[in-house]
C-alpha cells in the first residue's frame, strides 16, 4: 500500500469512458508524472485525485484514508494550474497567505510563513506585488508556494509549465524538481510533454486513451518500452518492418539486409513479420565496429537541429533516423550519398505483434 | 512619419454633428423660456416642482432596490452556471434575453392578470406591494445587461479555475464568493447596475401602466403639458445616464486582472 492509491479508478462521461481501470500506488515522497497526448485521461486522473471530478467506479485513498467522496477542501492536496490561477485582488503575499487565512492561522504564523515561501521561490521582494505585475514564469512560482504555503499531504500540478516560454520552462521545471526533493513532498505532474516527464520524474505513468501504457522508471519507459504505443510516444523512433529470420537467435531481414536483435530472441516465431525500432541516438554513421549490425542505405533527408544533425537513411521500404553531433570541421553527407549505418544488436527493440 | 488618415475623421466629425446637434437644438430649445433671452427658467420650474424630486427620488429608489434584487439573482445564477452548470448556459443565456424580445406592455399585462387584487397573490392591492411587484418586473427587464455583464466579468477571471485554486486551499463556497468572486467581478457587477439604473430611471411603461409616481410617467406628464421643461427634463435626464456612464469608466479603471 502506498501514500497515494488509485484502485480501479474509472471516469465516465455518458457513453465515454474517458479513464478505465486506473491502478497506482505512489509512494510517500515520490514524483510521479502522468504523460500522454491531449485527451488521454491525464488530466481527469488528477482532478480526481484534487477532488473536482469524482469517479464513476474504484476508490482513491491518501495516507490510509479514502477521500473519493471527500469534497476539494476537505482532502489537503496543494494544486498548480496551467493558467496560475492567482487571485488578481490579492498581492503576491496575500495570495501565498490565502490557505492559511482560510484555515484561521495566526496573523504572525501566516506572516512568518508567507516571507518562508517568498524565499523558497526567491521572490523575497515581490510580496507587495499583484499578479498582473509579475511575468508568467513569476505567477507560476508564486503560485506554486501558494499551493504549498498550506504543507499539503499531496502537490498536484496540472501542466504548470506549458504557458512558458522554452528558457523559462527548463529553468523552473529543475527548480520545482529541487523544491519537491528538498521538501520530500508526494507530487504528481500531469505533462504531454515528454522531456518534462523524463528529466523530472521518479516515476513516468504513460496514459493513452484513458487506459495505463506502461508504469516505470524514466530510464525504463525510454529503453524499454512495453508497448507500441509508449514506444512511439515517448522519444523519437524509427519503426521498420522485419521478416524473422531466426526466432530463437534473434536473427532478423530488414530489406533484404540481416540484422541481429538480442532482445527479440526467444521472443518472436521464425517466419513472421515484426515491427522493429531503434532510437536515433543508438545509429552511428559509418562502417561500425565487431559485434554490431551494419546496413547500407541513401541519405534521404539531412535535419540541421544545431547541436544536433538528425540524418534520414532509406534501404528500400524501410528507413531510420540517426544522430549526429555537429562538427564545424566536418559537414554531413549529402542527399543520395550510399551511407553505411550501424547499431548495437542491444539496441533494436522489438514492438509487440499488432 | 505617417500622413494622417482622412477617413476616420470625417465619420468621427459625422457622428458627432449626427448625435451632438439634436442633443445642443434641445438644450438650447431648453434656455428659451424667457422671451427675448436665454435663460434657466424652465430648469428652475422643474426644480421647483414637488413631483420633481419625489418622482426622482421614487425612482432612484426603486432603481437601488431593483439593483440589489438584481445581484442577489444573477450573481449566484451566472455563477453556477459557469462553474457547476455550463451545459444549462444556452437556455439560461436564452431566458435572459426574452425581456429584450417580449414588449414591456406585455410583460405587465402578464402581471396584472397574474397577481391583480382578486389573484391568488394580490400584488397590485396595496401601494407597498405594488412597488415590490415594481421593481421585480425593473428585474425582469434589466436581467439581460445585468446577466451579461456578471456573466463576461466571471468569463474574463476564469472563475471555474478561481474557484478550484480556492478549493484546493481549503476554501468553502461563501468564502469562495466573498473573497474570490465577488471582488473580481465588482467591475463588471458596476457596471450591471449603472445600466440598470440608467433603464429604470426612465422607463415608462410598467411604472405607468401599475401606477406609481415613478419618473418616467412624470416625464411623460411634463412632456404633454409643458413647452420648455420637456426638453430641460430630456437635458437632466441625458446628464444622469451620462453620469452614470462616466462612473462605469471611472471604475473600470480599477486593478487589471492576471492575463
Amino acid at each position: 500500500m502506498g501514500f497515494v492509491d488509485l484502485e480501479g479508478v474509472r471516469k465516465v462521461y455518458g457513453q465515454n469512458a474517458v479513464v478505465r481501470n486506473f491502478d497506482l500506488s505512489i509512494a510517500r515522497g515520490e514524483f510521479v508524472s502522468f504523460l500522454g497526448p491531449s485527451g488521454c485521461g491525464k488530466t481527469t486522473t488528477l482532478r480526481m485525485i484534487a477532488g473536482f471530478e469524482t469517479p464513476s467506479a474504484g476508490t482513491i485513498s491518501i495516507d490510509g484514508r479514502d477521500v473519493t467522496g471527500l469534497r476539494p477542501n476537505q482532502r489537503n492536496v496543494g494544486m498548480v494550474f496551467q493558467s496560475y490561477a492567482l487571485f488578481p485582488n490579492l498581492t503576491v503575499a496575500e495570495n501565498i497567505g490565502f490557505g492559511l487565512k482560510v484555515a484561521r492561522r495566526p496573523k504572525g504564523e501566516i506572516a512568518a510563513r508567507v516571507a518562508e515561501m517568498l524565499g523558497v521561490i526567491k521572490l523575497p521582494q515581490l510580496g507587495e506585488r499583484y499578479p498582473y505585475q509579475l511575468s508568467g514564469g513569476q505567477q507560476q512560482r508564486v503560485a506554486l508556494a501558494r499551493a504549498i504555503a498550506v504543507k499539503p499531504q499531496v502537490l498536484l500540478l496540472d501542466e504548470p509549465l506549458s504557458a512558458l516560454d522554452a528558457k523559462i520552462r527548463v529553468s523552473l521545471r529543475a527548480e520545482i524538481r529541487a523544491l519537491q526533493q528538498d521538501l520530500g513532498i508526494t507530487t504528481v505532474y500531469v505533462t504531454h510533454d515528454q522531456e518534462e516527464a523524463l528529466s523530472m520524474s521518479d516515476r513516468v505513468v504513460v496514459m493513452s486513451d484513458g487506459r495505463v501504457e506502461q508504469v516505470g522508471t524514466p530510464f525504463e519507459v525510454y529503453n524499454d518500452p512495453a508497448t507500441r504505443f509508449v514506444a512511439s510516444f515517448v522519444g523519437t523512433l524509427s519503426v521498420m518492418e522485419a521478416l524473422v529470420v531466426d526466432g530463437s537467435a534473434g536473427r532478423l531481414r530488414i530489406d533484404g539486409q540481416e540484422v541481429a536483435a538480442t532482445r527479440a530472441a526467444g521472443r518472436a516465431r521464425s517466419g513472421e513479420t515484426r515491427s522493429v525500432a531503434l532510437r536515433p541516438e543508438a545509429v552511428t554513421l559509418g562502417a561500425p565496429g565487431e559485434g554490431r549490425n551494419r546496413m547500407r542505405g541513401t541519405i534521404e533527408d539531412v535535419a540541421f537541429l544545431g547541436s544536433v544533425v538528425r540524418i534520414r537513411v532509406r534501404f528500400g521500404e524501410s528507413a531510420l533516423s540517426l544522430d549526429t553531433f555537429n562538427s564545424p570541421g566536418s559537414p554531413p553527407p549529402a542527399k543520395g550519398a550510399e551511407v553505411t549505418v550501424g547499431f548495437g544488436r542491444d539496441d533494436l527493440l522489438l514492438l509487440e505483434a499488432s | 512619419m505617417s500622413k494622417p488618415r482622412l477617413g476616420p475623421w470625417i465619420a468621427l466629425v459625422l457622428a458627432a454633428i449626427y448625435f451632438i446637434v439634436p442633443l445642443a437644438a434641445t438644450f438650447e430649445f431648453s434656455l428659451r423660456k424667457r422671451k427675448g433671452e436665454y435663460s434657466f427658467d424652465a430648469y428652475r420650474w422643474l426644480f421647483d416642482d414637488p413631483r420633481f424630486i419625489e418622482s426622482f427620488l421614487y425612482s432612484t429608489t426603486v432603481a437601488i432596490a431593483t439593483i440589489v434584487v438584481g445581484i442577489l439573482l444573477v450573481l449566484p445564477t451566472a455563477y453556477t452556471i459557469r462553474v457547476r452548470l455550463p451545459r444549462l448556459r444556452p437556455l439560461v443565456e436564452f431566458m435572459t434575453l426574452l425581456p429584450l424580445v417580449i414588449p414591456a406592455i406585455v410583460i405587465v399585462f402578464g402581471y396584472l392578470r397574474l397577481y391583480n387584487s382578486s389573484s391568488w397573490l394580490p400584488m397590485t392591492s396595496s401601494a407597498r406591494a405594488t412597488d415590490v411587484l415594481l421593481v421585480f418586473a425593473y428585474v425582469t427587464l434589466a436581467m439581460p445587461y445585468m446577466y451579461r455583464a456578471v456573466d463576461t466579468g466571471m468569463r474574463a477571471i476564469d472563475a471555474q479555475t478561481l474557484t478550484e485554486a480556492a478549493q484546493s486551499l481549503g476554501a468553502g463556497w461563501l468564502t469562495i464568493m466573498v473573497r474570490v468572486i465577488l471582488p473580481n467581478v465588482r467591475v463588471a457587477l458596476l457596471s450591471g447596475a449603472f445600466l440598470t439604473f440608467a433603464i429604470v430611471i426612465g422607463e415608462f411603461t410598467m411604472a405607468s401602466l401599475l401606477d406609481r409616481p415613478a419618473f418616467g410617467p412624470y416625464m411623460n406628464y411634463i412632456g404633454t403639458n409643458r413647452a420648455y421643461e420637456p426638453s430641460a427634463l430630456a437635458v437632466i435626464a441625458f446628464a444622469v445616464t451620462w453620469a452614470c456612464m462616466g462612473l462605469i469608466q471611472l471604475v473600470g479603471r480599477g486593478r487589471k486582472t492576471t492575463a
